[in-house]
């Protein structure tokens, strides 16, 4: 490399560039390039690959939910599989009582778990670490003997079957891949929504609030009121993909919301990286896919080996996926410079 | 009126369990900050240990004594090799750490031992005593919560290897400076951590029959005493644990028979934590920014 050629990418690093492009627009390259092979994967795919990664797509949107509680506010949540049910649950009843077509039943389940999270949010603020967390287990524990108790809503035990919803007859294809479709325009919109938010000034007042509760008051931020938002935002999150679970999976019964699909979350989360966007779609991996590799290593221990693989990723990458490779693809973006370009300007 | 005082006193039974279970939590949640989710399921293993040596015909009593031993040497070597990468790591990498271990093993019990329930015998008759008021089973299973008590607060209270954990759990940084092996009193206390789950795995089997999920139900139940009481306070965590055992049978008997006992239990709980946030004998912690 020749010395202008040096001397024009120190000066690019200097002011954010690489290759003639800034950083922001590397970044919607990147993202465009993952977006379109979004798009055409699923029809390189069985039609079961395509629903399980479908369901990845939804579990990635529950611990998007999930990461803007624990991971931007701090609030330890062991309960989300609660308002994943209750998501769930609304999109059945209104399919299935109410004849609601399956698009109209998404919004519904995002304000009520919206006002379900700030109701629970209220006595909640009172509460921190693991005091949060057994509040929230009992809610996870509670979940599935409530929904059989009010069994002329929610069919009991034997739960609720509906009809898995039609693509439009213009578009040619099949059904499980248009639900794909469905469930990637959702996430896309999650992510989106949730970088807005986490971004601007509500995201700075939680993770303030988060590091220094004390201090953020003092600054006059009303962390009662940023804390309750929190609860909301992320249980309408987990509300909206426990909606379109019930929809793609065409069912739902009690036993599917056990405290086992809270813990799952929680680890999800942990796994893809904590207080990190991206982390939320490696977490929807681990969910979705770990359990059944489980199977396939070991039909008689399954269980041993997916904690074993819990144990082996915390261990390797305590700050989870995104949260660990992020900060180390950073530095190897700097070390494919040439030189330090503050030292070359010298 | 009897039933009444009936219900109290098996109440105080299972609560004796609970609590000995919550006092297990405390000691590593004062040592580490950390609710160990594997407590229950490291519990359960060890009470397989003495179904199984019973079972090859070690008398009841020796095969507590080594399943004990075995429970604490176990529990020390899982903080050492196991918990100990993710000391310094965020939180809840070591909380899903722990979750991993109680995955683990439960299912390796299930693995070694099968899912079908098995009987364990109780060393104590169930005999009704004192006008009926409550069983020789349950008045052995207080009993034996009871001693294990005493034996731990007299450990705390009157050794130095007592004092030098409670000193490493106050202030570790201090402690480490006066000479303390932090570390290792950070793995003694798992150890005692194994054994005081495995005594109350061992009194329980008898009433919940032994299988690998045995434990489940169980921990949280402490979990909830040990936040009742207060989570930073060993004494909160075994009154919690008894206040939690009583309420869960009254609620079963007089209130609601159904399946929502638990729920309503736990609502119970979270109102008392709602007026007393941290717990009935927990200090509140004051922070400095």
């Amino acid at each position: 490399m020749n010395e202008s050629a040096t001397a024009v990418a120190a000066d690019e690093h200097a002011a954010g560039r690489y290759g003639g492009l800034s950083v922001g627009a590397w970044r919607w390259i990147g993202a465009l390039v993952l977006i379109g092979l979004a798009v055409v994967l699923p029809f390189g795919l069985s039609k079961y690959h395509v629903f399980e990664l479908t369901l990845v797509m939804i579990y990635a949107i529950a611990v998007l939910g999930l990461n803007i509680l624990t991971g931007y506010n701090g609030q330890i949540s062991l309960g989300h599989g609660a308002f994943f049910a209750a998501g769930a649950y609304t999109a059945a009843i209104l399919m299935h009582h109410y004849g609601v077509p399956y698009w109209a039943t998404v919004p519904p389940a995002a304000l009520i778990c919206f006002v379900l999270g700030v109701l629970f949010g209220l006595p909640a603020l009172r509460f921190e670490g693991p005091y949060l967390a057994l509040v929230t287990l009992a809610m996870a524990l509670a979940t599935p003997q409530l929904l059989k108790y009010f069994d002329n809503w929610t069919g009991g035990q034997q739960g609720i079957n509906l009809v898995k919803p039609l693509p439009p007859a213009s578009l040619g294809i099949d059904r499980d891949r248009w639900l794909y479709f469905v469930a990637l325009v959702v996430l896309l919109l999650a992510i989106r929504i949730a970088a807005n938010m986490l971004h601007g000034r509500t995201g700075r007042a939680w993770v303030a609030i988060r590091d220094q509760p004390i201090a953020a008051a003092a600054m006059g931020i009303d962390t009662a009121r940023y804390k309750t938002l929190a609860f909301g935002t992320s249980t309408a999150f987990t509300g909206v993909a426990g909606a379109l679970a019930a929809i793609v999976i065409g069912y739902v019964s009690p036993e599917g919301y056990s405290l086992f699909l809270s813990i799952s979350f929680l680890v999800g989360s942990a796994v893809g990286g904590i207080a990190t966007i991206g982390g939320a779609i490696v977490g929807g991996l681990f969910i979705q896919f770990v359990p059944n590799l489980a199977n396939d290593i070991s039909d008689a221990a399954p269980g041993a080996i997916y904690g074993l693989a819990m144990l082996l990723f915390m261990y390797a990458m305590p700050r989870g996926v995104v949260g660990s490779l992020g900060p180390w693809l950073a530095r190897s973006m700097r070390l494919i410079q040439p030189h330090r370009p503050d030292i070359q300007n010298k | 009126m009897h039933q009444f005082s009936q219900q109290i006193f098996s109440g105080l039974a299972a609560g004796a369990i609970y609590a000995s279970l919550a006092l297990a939590l405390v000691m590593i949640y004062r040592a580490t900050e950390l609710v160990n989710f594997a407590q229950g399921e490291m519990a359960m293993f060890s009470t397989y240990i003495a179904w199984s040596l019973v079972n090859g015909g070690v008398p009841f009593w020796a095969a507590f004594v080594i399943t004990l031993v075995v429970s604490f040497l176990g529990g020390m070597a899982i903080e050492r090799v196991l918990v100990r990468p993710v000391e310094n790591a965020p939180v809840l990498a070591a909380v899903v750490v722990t979750i991993g271990l109680a995955l683990i093993f439960n299912s390796l019990a299930g693995w070694i031992y099968s899912y079908t329930v098995q009987d364990f015998q109780s060393p104590f008759p169930d005999r009704p005593v004192l006008g009926a008021l409550i069983t020789t089973r349950d008045l052995g299973v207080i009993g034996v919560t009871l001693v294990m008590l005493f034996l731990l607060f007299a450990f705390f209270r009157f050794t130095a290897t007592g004092l030098a954990m409670r000193a490493a759990a106050q202030n570790p940084e201090s402690a480490r400076l006066c000479g303390i092996p932090v570390g290792r009193m950070l793995a003694i206390g798992w150890g005692l951590a194994a054994t005081i789950g495995a005594t109350a795995g061992i009194m329980v089997a008898p009433v919940l029959f032994l299988d690998p999920n045995m434990m489940g139900g169980v921990l949280v139940y402490a979990f909830a005493g040990a936040l009742l009481g207060g989570i930073t306070s060993p004494l909160g965590a075994v009154i919690g644990g008894l206040i939690v055992g009583v309420t869960e049978n009254l609620v079963g008997t007089y209130l609601i028979a159904s399946q929502l006992k638990l729920t309503v239990a736990f609502a119970l709980i979270i109102l008392v934590l709602v007026f007393k946030p941290n717990g009935l004998f927990g200090t509140a912690i004051v922070r400095r920014v």
